[in-house]
């Protein structure tokens, strides 16, 4: 879901955003893009974005368009745990979970917040592999991994990490403590740099075929 | 009717406020509500701001008395009988920022801290930070939109002689709210070590609420020199919002007072029916931008759209929540004023009173007679107003001279 302000993302992403928003992207068309893709797959769809496109749209229109569409989850970077409350409690009419994010600098009290609250509203939690934007070249996602272990056990819900999982390599040491892998980035970016759309798809193809690869057989 | 951020809703005014941050902020920010709390209610930090105020800064501002003014605005003195300007532009650096400013270096320096960030419109915000920072000798960075460090060329050159780093940000509409953005994405980054010192009374809690406290200075001040002055309170009270920090520093001093008027003036850049204005409280919607839920300008589709003022510092899509709070209980009225005004205002108060306004503050002085108007509409008489008179011109040489030669 794009977003003309998108604070928590790195220069990549904020691009991205910009490109979609001149392309006419926004909400309504994120929206259509996901019945589209339902109507042809059953991979599970979660929505990245801001909280902005969602209040305008309307918290309960766009929770329930969403859910419509073939949506199996939303993650709102500005909005957390406090304020997301009315939107959890409408996601969760759906059983669509508003997915929460955890990053090193998460104090322990919040992930008490989280295990309190049903798994269905949560799905999964977010790791944050480092205090930064995304993109971040930095990311130790040996530490990470650590860390995220750690959240897996105090929330009792599966662990995902994102943030710096730029190749197979960082990939690896990601899933060692997590249930899943996060890129997006390192995908934008492959977007960004193709000559055509079939170009663009063919390189995503041939880096996920890699990432999928460094995952083994579960990946 | 004063609406203070409730126990039970921490950060709320009404309905608007609250930490609309990515999850990394939240520990920072519950950081700093809880030294705000410790520090800056504490007697010691008290002092010591108490201290700066009068002996580097230079409070109390006068409060001056712009007869000729009044009487080239009003001649008959039908409208206007008094008018008081609080003078903020004679704060050292130019203007009310540096109140704010030398309160949150020194928090920051008491929480430890090692390097201070900002953003910056005009520059005012930029120079108060980098002056807080030379003086408790602290690393200093300033976001400032490139378009912004184009016409604010003056203020640049101050910080950089202040020993800050000015980082020109080329995102976007390349003025406040994309230096704000990477203020934010750097304070993501960076926030373990790095205090964000924010220049206006928006962004997440505990902000809106920490910068007005730091510059109800203004309305305490103001308060008591025009009982002392006139006897009496003024009719009401008017002055430039952008993000709306001077403006709530000076209606804090009268939110009590039930028989004074609060009047923002937001920038109506090239007309409220143009896309280009910035009068998010006039014509804008609830939205959430830069951490707090307010009046934002966006389209339908929630993308945040470019605000457009001849004035920098008024260059801004969003609004402090406090602000938005004020309006819809209608504790106070925001209006706007365009460009052309505001520079014929500043040009106006230059001729008759010797005071060079920046263009921010051009903006209410351009709305006196429409304010004494609406006054005179309820209560018959010519009114007293009180004017914050937020800072000084100087920096606006450029686009002033400009509009001089435009109009010859």
């Amino acid at each position: 879901m794009p977003f003309s302000d998108p604070t928590a993302d790195g220069p990549a992403i904020a691009r991205a955003s910009q490109r979609a928003i001149q392309a006419g992207g926004g909400l309504d068309a994120t929206l259509r893009a996901a019945k589209e893709i339902r109507a042809q797959s059953a991979a599970p769809i979660i929505l990245f974005g801001y909280y902005n496109p969602i209040l305008v749209r309307g918290e309960a229109k766009t929770v329930d368009d969403a859910a419509a569409s073939g949506v199996d989850g939303l993650l709102v970077v500005d909005l957390p745990l406090d304020e997301g409350v009315e939107l959890r409690t409408r996601a969760a009419t759906h059983d669509m979970p508003i997915i929460p994010l955890v990053t090193p600098a998460t104090l322990p009290s919040r992930l008490d917040q989280i295990r309190a609250l049903d798994r269905k509203k949560i799905g999964f939690v977010y790791y944050v592999s480092v205090t930064g934007v995304t993109g971040a070249a930095n990311a130790n996602l040996n530490k990470a991994a650590t860390a995220a272990a750690a959240v897996r056990a105090a929330v009792n819900a599966p662990v995902v990490i994102g943030f710096g999982v730029d190749g197979p390599e960082k990939a690896r040491a990601a899933a060692t403590g997590a249930d899943g892998v996060v890129i997006g980035t390192a995908i934008v970016r492959r977007v960004e740099n193709a000559d055509s759309l079939d170009d663009g798809i063919a390189e995503v193809s041939s880096f996920l075929g890699e990432i999928r690869g460094a995952l083994g057989p579960n990946g | 009717m004063q609406a203070p951020a409730s126990s039970s809703n921490p950060g709320y005014f009404g309905p608007y406020g609250g930490r609309f941050v990515a999850e990394t902020l939240v520990a920072a920010l519950d950081e700093l509500t809880a030294a705000v709390d410790s520090i800056v209610h504490g007697k010691e930090f008290q002092k010591e701001w108490r201290d700066l105020l009068a002996n580097y800064v230079g409070r109390p501002t006068p409060l001056s008395e712009a007869t000729r003014l009044a009487r080239a605005i009003d001649p008959e003195s039908k409208l206007i009988s008094r008018l008081f300007l609080k003078r903020e532009d004679l704060c050292h650096t130019g203007a009310h920022k540096i109140n704010n400013a030398l309160g949150q270096v020194l928090l920051a320096k008491k929480m430890g801290k090692k390097r201070v960030i900002a953003e910056t419109g005009a520059g005012q915000h930029g120079v108060a930070t980098a002056t807080a920072c030379a003086l408790f000798d602290v690393p200093c960075e300033i976001y400032m939109g490139a378009e912004d460090v184009l016409r604010q060329a003056p203020n640049v050159e101050r910080m950089a002689l202040f020993g800050a780093r000015v980082i020109a940000v080329t995102d976007g509409s390349r003025t406040l709210k994309d230096a704000m953005n990477s203020a934010i994405r750097d304070w993501v980054t960076n926030v373990k070590d790095t205090y964000y010192c924010i220049g206006s009374a928006a962004g997440p809690h505990p902000y809106p609420s920490l910068v007005a406290e730091l510059q109800t200075v203004i309305g305490e001040e103001a308060r008591a020199q025009i009982i002392d002055r006139t006897g009496g309170l003024p009719d009401a009270v008017v002055a430039c919002v952008g993000g709306g920090s001077n403006a709530i520093g000076i209606f804090r001093g009268f939110m009590k007072d039930e028989s004074v008027a609060l009047y923002g003036v937001e920038a109506a850049g090239e007309g409220l029916n143009s896309t280009r204005h910035a009068a998010t409280l006039t014509k804008g919607r609830v939205g959430v931008l830069h951490g707090s839920k307010s009046y934002v300008l966006c389209d339908d589709g929630g993308q945040i759209t470019e605000a457009h003022s001849v004035s920098a510092g008024l260059d801004y899509p969003g609004v402090g929540p406090e602000h938005a709070w004020l309006k819809d209980t209608g504790r106070a009225r925001y209006i706007s004023a365009t460009d052309q005004e505001a520079l014929a205002a500043a040009q106006l108060v230059a001729q008759t009173e010797g005071i060079l306004p920046a263009l921010e503050t051009s903006h209410p002085f351009a709305k006196l007679t429409d304010v004494a108007t609406e006054l005179a509409a309820k209560k018959a008489g010519p009114k007293t107003l009180l004017l914050c008179c937020s800072g000084r011109g100087d920096k606006d040489l450029e686009t002033l001279m400009r509009a001089r030669e435009e109009r010859a």
